[in-house]
């Protein structure tokens, strides 16, 4: 085949064909244009704002990687006078983060960036290591990630910082909407699409400013830029349900590669009808960039994904809350939201009914409180963390050498 | 090394995951018949693909790289010298002595 031209510059070889619009671009037009896309989420969703410090969640994977690349070339070239930090958690799987904590290390000194690294042991008393070892591997990522999502506010917390970005990218939201759809937990949708999770209530406000940018974009722009990022499945593998879902888009992707896109804006859409949510989107759409959200409640997945998969585990998760008397309260009110009356459902035609589908969410906006054990944001009087350190603890003598 | 008489040199680098599935080697330089043996069609990447499976992945998990119909796992990508094999007609692209394919697996954590 002959080589094609670059659509925008006409001059350079083509050597990309974008999924979202099939065009065919040079290596320069192509990452000059993904760090455009990823100015103009920033710029119009406002994600920022001049001084602002911001901790990057580096997992020294790829999308964090590639975050933390575009965070430091768009703060320079727009002058966005943004001061960036690089966060990492140690789970406290032997040999998992060995490498990638060095390639996160590499990272800090190439981007000039200090570095601050948390380690579940000195947050929760537990490694994943021990966790494995009480509960075997089975249901395990939700411990890892609840565990983390707390770990990257935490660590934002004693350095002051009040932002964490993530590498979310748009695969990782389509994903969750995908899996949401699947559980028919429509609540969660705000959520799992919204750019900003956490608001002026929270102490820690999360965005994710790739959530528009294709994993494959990300892949290349890394490789074009011969960036440097470790790669390897979490040693305690994940959960069947999402390698099911993420096999789906990426099948999905193979026939209509604008499908990701449009299950994101799917999502979004949805999540609009849902009550009391208000979903954000780009703001040169209209929408607002808020969310109500309680961030504790945005569970990442498994250990290898820095947390970029919102939505988590949840069969495990019930299980160990159902455990919990804390939690009789909220099983009454999923099963009276399941037991709704169907002529309900007919009433209503803008606001859908929701049902909780078998997560632990409830319907609707959740009631914003704190955790009557660590104290941190929680939609429970427990937080999730806290129940799951709860079982954990008492299960530790039976399994101590 | 000296080529292997009616083969030629490729170049293969295995990314984001995948050398796991290829003796831990990210990169690989392997001798390619300049024939497809089934028909005697020159080399393309389609081929490639099966002669890696045939001979190069050492892995019981082959469906990471390969599904069972011998097309190639969707989330992987494939760089041709540098250009995305849909540029190049995926699996029909013709090889050279001395091309440089790459796999690469998006599906490996962020
Ligand atoms: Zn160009
Ligand atoms: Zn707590």
């Amino acid at each position: 085949m002959a080589p094609s031209l670059c659509a925008i510059c006409k001059i350079g070889r083509a050597y990309i064909k974008r999924p979202k619009n099939h065009a065919k671009l040079c290596k320069e037009c192509f990452i000059r244009v993904f760090e455009d896309e990823i100015h103009h989420t920033i710029t119009s969703s406002k994600l920022f704002y001049p001084g602002e410090k911001v901790a990057i969640g580096a997992s020294g994977g790829k999308d964090s990687t590639v975050l933390a690349s575009v965070l430091k070339t768009l703060n320079e070239r727009h002058g966005y006078g943004l001061d960036l930090v690089l966060l990492s958690i140690d789970e406290g799987i032997t040999g998992y983060r060995d490498d990638s904590l060095k390639t996160v290390m590499n990272n800090a000194v190439q981007y000039d960036m200090p570095l601050k690294i948390v380690g579940y042991k000195e947050l929760y008393d537990w490694t994943m290591d021990e966790v494995v070892q009480t509960i075997g591997k089975k249901g395990n990522c939700t411990y890892c990630g609840v565990f983390r999502r707390q770990a990257l506010d935490r660590g934002a917390k004693m350095l002051g910082i009040k932002h964490v970005v993530t590498g979310h990218n748009a695969d990782d939201v389509a994903e969750t909407v995908m899996m949401n759809l699947l559980r028919a937990d429509l609540s969660r949708l705000s959520r799992s699409t919204s750019i900003v999770t956490g608001d002026d209530r929270s102490e820690v406000k999360r965005s994710k400013p790739l959530k528009y940018s294709y994993e494959k974009e990300i892949v290349l722009y890394a490789f074009h830029k011969k960036l440097e990022y470790f790669s390897t499945e979490c040693i305690y593998s994940p959960e069947a349900f999402r390698g099911s879902a993420r096999s789906l888009i990426k099948q999905l992707e193979k026939v209509r590669p604008s499908a990701i896109l449009d299950i994101v804006r799917s999502g979004e859409d949805m999540a609009r009808l849902v009550p009391g949510e208000s979903p954000s989107s780009c703001a040169c759409k209209g929408q607002k960039v808020t969310s109500a959200a309680p961030a504790e409640d945005d569970i990442g997945g498994c250990g290898s994904t820095n947390g970029r998969t919102p939505g988590g585990e949840m069969a495990a998760m019930d299980k160990q809350l159902r455990e919990n008397e804390e939690y009789a309260e909220l099983e009454v009110d999923v099963a009276k939201a399941i037991s709704k009356p169907k002529q309900a459902e007919k009433d209503t035609e803008k606001v859908l009914p929701i049902r909780s589908g078998t997560g632990p969410s409830k319907g609707g906006r959740q009631v914003l409180g704190q955790c009557k054990r660590c104290g941190y944001m929680s939609s429970q009087e427990i937080c999730q963390a806290c129940t799951l350190l709860e079982g954990l603890n008492k299960n530790r003598p039976q399994i101590q050498i | 090394m000296a080529p292997e008489p009616d083969t030629m040199p490729i170049s293969v680098d295995f990314l984001g995951g995948l050398e796991t599935l290829f003796s831990n080697n990210p990169h690989h330089t392997i001798s390619l018949p300049l024939l497809n043996p089934s028909d005697s069609s020159p080399a393309n990447v389609g081929f490639l693909i099966s002669h890696l499976v045939k001979n190069h992945l050492k892995h019981p998990r082959t469906e990471f790289f390969v599904h069972s119909d011998g097309h190639l796992t969707p989330g992987i990508l494939v760089l041709i010298n540098d250009a995305d094999w849909e540029l190049e007609g995926e699996e029909e692209c013709k090889l050279q002595a001395g091309d440089k394919v790459v796999f690469v697996s998006t599906m490996h954590g962020g």
